[in-house]
């Protein structure tokens, strides 16, 4: 029934030609600083700006592209300190406190990834950066106090340096992937 | 507590800016210009706030944010344990994949962990058993069942 056909934006087939990944390859490192900056992408490519604006959309749309924005650089903006917090919360109560701690303005990240028993127990992963790790661990202390997470196991895990740093080789940079490694 | 000596300066500004534009810039003939407006500056004004933050290095990149798998790749979070005495040896080699795109070191048994990227999903298991047998250690393969979204907040 057509009045039952629901349009979410995940709804398009992600069909991706081969104009969509030339135009993903000249914005891989950033869309221009121009007023109108798909009439540029479109004048490298021998395109017209409204098909490539429309092609755009569609990438959006189909869920291929998430969103035009900025990667932020923790380190260089004072946020020196970072840690990796992982949780072995039972598995139906997982969504919840994820949820949860997600709603914390000192997290920037947060995933449920599968357990590796019995070596790993964890399977739920925040993101906390701070000025230093001072901060981190009160921010991690409140959190503990303010949500009752007390007898919850969990563990701090603080980076020591990045050995390694580069986009993927399709291009393909998933901020929220990159960083939960890292940070 | 005060910043690093290193840290970039941001106003007020420009705190928005980055806030706002995490969430993303419109798909339209002028994007900037639409942002600076819910912003309250100048499309040239943003523009060249972007520019500085850009030069600064506050910001990477201004640019797009992938669904890696609807491209037909896969990204994989990996983690190891690395004895203390292997442990520059074992980054040797590990970084010399190039599917490895970040690589840090961790406080913890589990000290080495590492995003893979790879251009088709059946590639992560092969790089895994590779790095395995390059390195005689075993590789955590830990990828993500549900994200939770945060953005990155800044006291504006």
């Amino acid at each position: 029934m057509e009045m039952n056909i629901e349009l979410n934006t995940h709804s398009i087939p992600p069909v991706v030609d081969d104009t969509d990944r030339r135009l993903l390859a000249v914005v891989a490192k950033g869309l221009p600083l121009a007023p109108r900056p798909f009439a540029e992408v479109a004048a490298r490519l021998g395109l017209d700006e409204a098909e490539v604006i429309a092609r755009f959309a569609h990438l959006k749309q189909s869920g291929v592209l998430r969103r035009f924005g900025v990667v932020v650089r923790h380190h260089e903006l004072g946020y020196g300190a970072n840690a990796m917090v992982v949780w072995d919360v039972p598995d139906d109560q997982v969504r919840a406190l994820g949820r949860c701690l997600a709603g914390f303005d000192f997290i920037t990240l947060c995933y449920q990834r599968p357990r590796r028993l019995p070596q790993w127990r964890y399977n739920l992963y925040c993101m906390i950066h701070g000025k230093s790790r001072e901060e981190v661990l009160s921010n991690l202390e409140w959190m503990v106090n303010r949500c009752g997470l007390q007898s919850l196991p969990h563990e701090v895990l603080f980076s020591r340096r990045r050995f390694k740093q580069c986009g993927a080789r399709y291009h393909a940079e998933n901020k929220e992937d990159a960083h939960a490694a890292s940070g | 507590m005060p910043r690093p000596a290193e840290a970039v300066a941001l106003d007020a500004t420009d705190r928005r800016i980055v806030n706002a534009l995490q969430g993303g810039l419109p798909v339209c003939e002028r994007p900037y210009a639409e942002a600076a407006t819910n912003l309250g500056i100048s499309e040239d004004e943003l523009i060249r706030r972007l520019e500085r933050l850009l030069a600064d290095g506050a910001l990477t990149r201004f640019g797009p944010m992938y669904h890696a798998e609807r491209l037909g790749g896969a990204l994989t979070l990996a983690a190891m344990q690395v004895p203390e005495a292997d442990f520059e040896h074992v980054t040797a080699i590990v970084n010399g994949f190039s599917e490895v795109a970040h690589n840090y070191r961790r406080e913890h048994a589990f000290n080495m962990w590492f995003v893979l990227a790879t251009e088709h999903p059946g590639r992560i298991n092969e790089v895994i058993g590779d790095i395995e047998r390059a390195t005689g250690l075993k590789v955590y393969n830990l990828p993500k069942i549900e994200e939770f979204y945060v953005g990155l907040r800044f006291e504006a």
